[in-house]
């Protein structure tokens, strides 16, 4: 099975965040990015699948040159190759505009991928957009936020959480998945990985190569400001021993509050 | 008019759906425009007459067996029939695990933007803006829909439903539909109940949560015993006590978890990391329990209590027994 996995660079999610004056976005000067942390039990699983079932795993990333700092992560773990679909844009919050591209390079590029992997979203911008369009776009069923995939005879499951419950889904090839949080525990590159990383080229296809459009490529959603969100205050500490404090908190939730 | 799409869960309504419904509404009075609610499935029709109140004029029914089961790729085809014939100028959805799924495959389908997982929405010149968290909470972004219909998803718990009933009832239009089998590739087949909890954290009204201060497994008896004597709370959980094993990924709130709006969240032996922080900052009330008076937690807390957690649950236990006793 050829699985395509899609990879996002993204701020370090401990970073501080600065915002820019000039135009809506943040300040990326001093940001200590990283893979997006979805991406990685992405990645993983399609480690895991080509062990079990064979095939090829790719990794591709859409974005700047400095992209290729996660598709080097991606080799290390073990991916067969990695590609860079170079868009120039700094982040853009526009999902429809980055499925689009990924849509149109798996049609052009990798005709021959039977799964493409994405990770539920990218932290960051939070979107949790591009899986589900680009699976629309293609034509593919997707299954979004799985915990776990069976692969059968020509068919195949995949469980997504859902509020309070899992949802077993069945779908067919080729599709769009989207990891979660515990589909596995994504491994660590090697040394061995890391050199060999170093040395592997990163091909990189540009825009025009995949033929879009100005209409293809025009913004689907514009930010109009990116502000700095209101701080919570710190509240009152309620003094006294536990049994003291506990009985004033009830008595201020029930009654201030009136949350019970 | 502003459409807003109706999730039924389990027989009922969603109270998500409502909520989006209720700012759909508040939003379209604004512009002047009509709100809608769009119900699609098998048999549904007869949840529109619950619709009128919370804020629908007219309540679009798509009513075709196919989508007796949820299958996003049938359900996208149906509602992009439904907009080519209602042509509304804005969609909305919960952004529930359905509206999350579904709302970026029609955007895609009708070639229009999505702003996820909103939690406020103004009208500036005429026009509806979207505000949403982005980078774990730590700025807000505001977006402008640039063709048309909008799009958006609205976190659930944090608009108000209507205050006011909004009418007794109001009109019914059936919407035909089409949708080829051939092109539905994927189908929920069963659902899987993971733990038996009633409820989820995202619809909690009451979190109460752990973090590695709990110490092992066996103590979130204790948040499940809390729990157990409010009303619709749910038991959350920080990362470390999830990666520890003591307790499911499913209570996991925070970036790499769910993201919650609740009336209360209570933290127990949590230290407020900001991951933790960018999936519950948006709760109405936040109170902290914790041994360590520099915890980041009490930054963001609205009322804290500086103690050891062993002590404090059973306190609290014992007080809201003797509230519900008296009251
Ligand atoms: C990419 C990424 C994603 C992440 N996503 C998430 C996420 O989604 N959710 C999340 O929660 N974290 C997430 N984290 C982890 C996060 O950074 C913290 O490590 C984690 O939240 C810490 O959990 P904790 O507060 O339970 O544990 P700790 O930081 O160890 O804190 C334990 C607290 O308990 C207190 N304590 C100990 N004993 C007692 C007692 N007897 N009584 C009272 N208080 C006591 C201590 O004072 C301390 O403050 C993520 C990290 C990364 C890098």
């Amino acid at each position: 099975m050829n699985i395509s996995v899609l990879v996002k660079r993204v701020p370090d999610t401990e970073s501080r965040i600065r915002i820019r004056q000039d135009a809506p976005g943040i300040i990326e000067d001093g940001l200590n990015f990283v893979i997006s942390p979805y991406d990685e039990y992405a990645m993983e699983e399609a480690l895991r699948i080509r062990e079990a079932r064979g095939g090829l795993v790719r990794a591709v990333s859409i974005g700047r040159e400095d992209a290729s700092t996660v598709l080097k992560k991606c080799l290390a773990m073990g991916a067969d190759e990695a590609v860079l679909v170079r868009d120039d844009l700094p982040e853009t919050y526009d999902g429809l505009r980055t499925a689009r591209i990924v849509a149109r390079a798996v049609e052009k590029k990798f005709p021959d991928a039977d799964l493409l992997l994405f990770g539920r979203q990218s932290v960051g911008a939070d979107n949790a957009q591009v899986p589900g369009m680009t699976a629309e776009l293609l034509g593919w069923p997707h299954v979004g936020v799985v915990t776990k995939i069976e692969w059968g005879d020509g068919e195949a499951t995949a469980f997504r959480e859902i509020e309070g419950a899992l949802e077993k889904v069945r779908f067919s090839l080729p599709a769009v998945l989207s990891a979660q949080k515990g589909l596995n525990e994504p491994r660590y590159e090697t040394l061995k990985g890391i050199m060999a990383a170093k040395k592997k080229p990163i091909p990189v296809i540009t825009l025009e190569e995949l033929e879009l459009t100005a209409e293809d490529l025009a913004p689907s959603i514009t930010a109009v400001e990116l502000s700095a969100p209101s701080v919570r205050k710190a509240g009152t500490i309620l003094e006294g021993d536990p049994v003291e404090a506990a009985r004033r908190l009830v008595e201020i939730l029930h009654g201030e509050a009136k949350v019970f | 008019m502003i459409c807003v799409f109706i999730e039924i869960r389990d027989g009922k309504i969603k109270k998500s759906s409502l909520e989006t419904l209720a700012e759909a509404r508040r939003r379209a009075d604004e512009l002047g425009w009509p709100a809608a609610a769009v119900l699609a499935g098998s048999g549904v029709e007869k949840f529109a007459p619950e619709l009128f109140p919370h804020g629908a004029s007219k309540v679009y029914v798509i009513d075709d067996p196919s989508l007796e089961h949820y299958a996003p790729q049938a359900c996208a085809a149906a509602l992009a029939e439904m907009t080519a014939m209602a042509s509304p100028k804005a969609i909305f959805f919960a952004a529930s695990a359905l509206g999350r799924d579904l709302a970026p495959r029609l955007a895609a389908r009708l070639g229009v933007g999505l702003a996820s997982d909103c939690t406020g929405l103004s009208v500036r010149d005429g026009k509806l803006l979207y505000t949403r968290p982005v980078y774990a909470g730590k700025a807000l972004l505001t977006l402008e829909a640039n063709g048309s219909p909008a799009m958006a998803t609205l976190r659930p718990n944090v608009f108000p439903l209507l205050s006011e009933p909004a009418a007794a009832q109001g009109e019914i239009a059936s919407v035909p539909v089409q949708i080829d089998p051939a092109s539905v590739k994927a189908r929920v087949i069963e659902k899987v109940s993971e733990d038996g909890a009633e409820i989820d954290v995202s619809e909690a009204d009451i979190i109460v949560a752990g973090g590695r201060g709990l110490k092992g497994p066996e103590n979130f008896t204790l948040l499940k015993e809390l729990a157990a004597l409010l009303p619709k709370a749910a038991v959350g959980a920080s990362r470390s006590a999830v990666d520890s094993g003591w307790i499911g990924h499913q209570h996991q709130v925070g970036q790499t978890g769910k993201t919650v709006s609740p009336n209360l969240y209570m933290a127990f032996g949590v230290s407020g990391a900001i991951q933790h922080l960018a999936g519950m900052s948006s709760s109405k009330y936040i109170v902290a329990v914790n041994k360590d008076p520099e915890a980041p937690i009490f930054r963001v807390a609205d009322y804290g209590i500086v103690g050891d957690l062993f002590e404090v649950i059973p306190a609290l236990k014992a007080a809201l027994i003797k509230l519900f006793s008296d009251s």
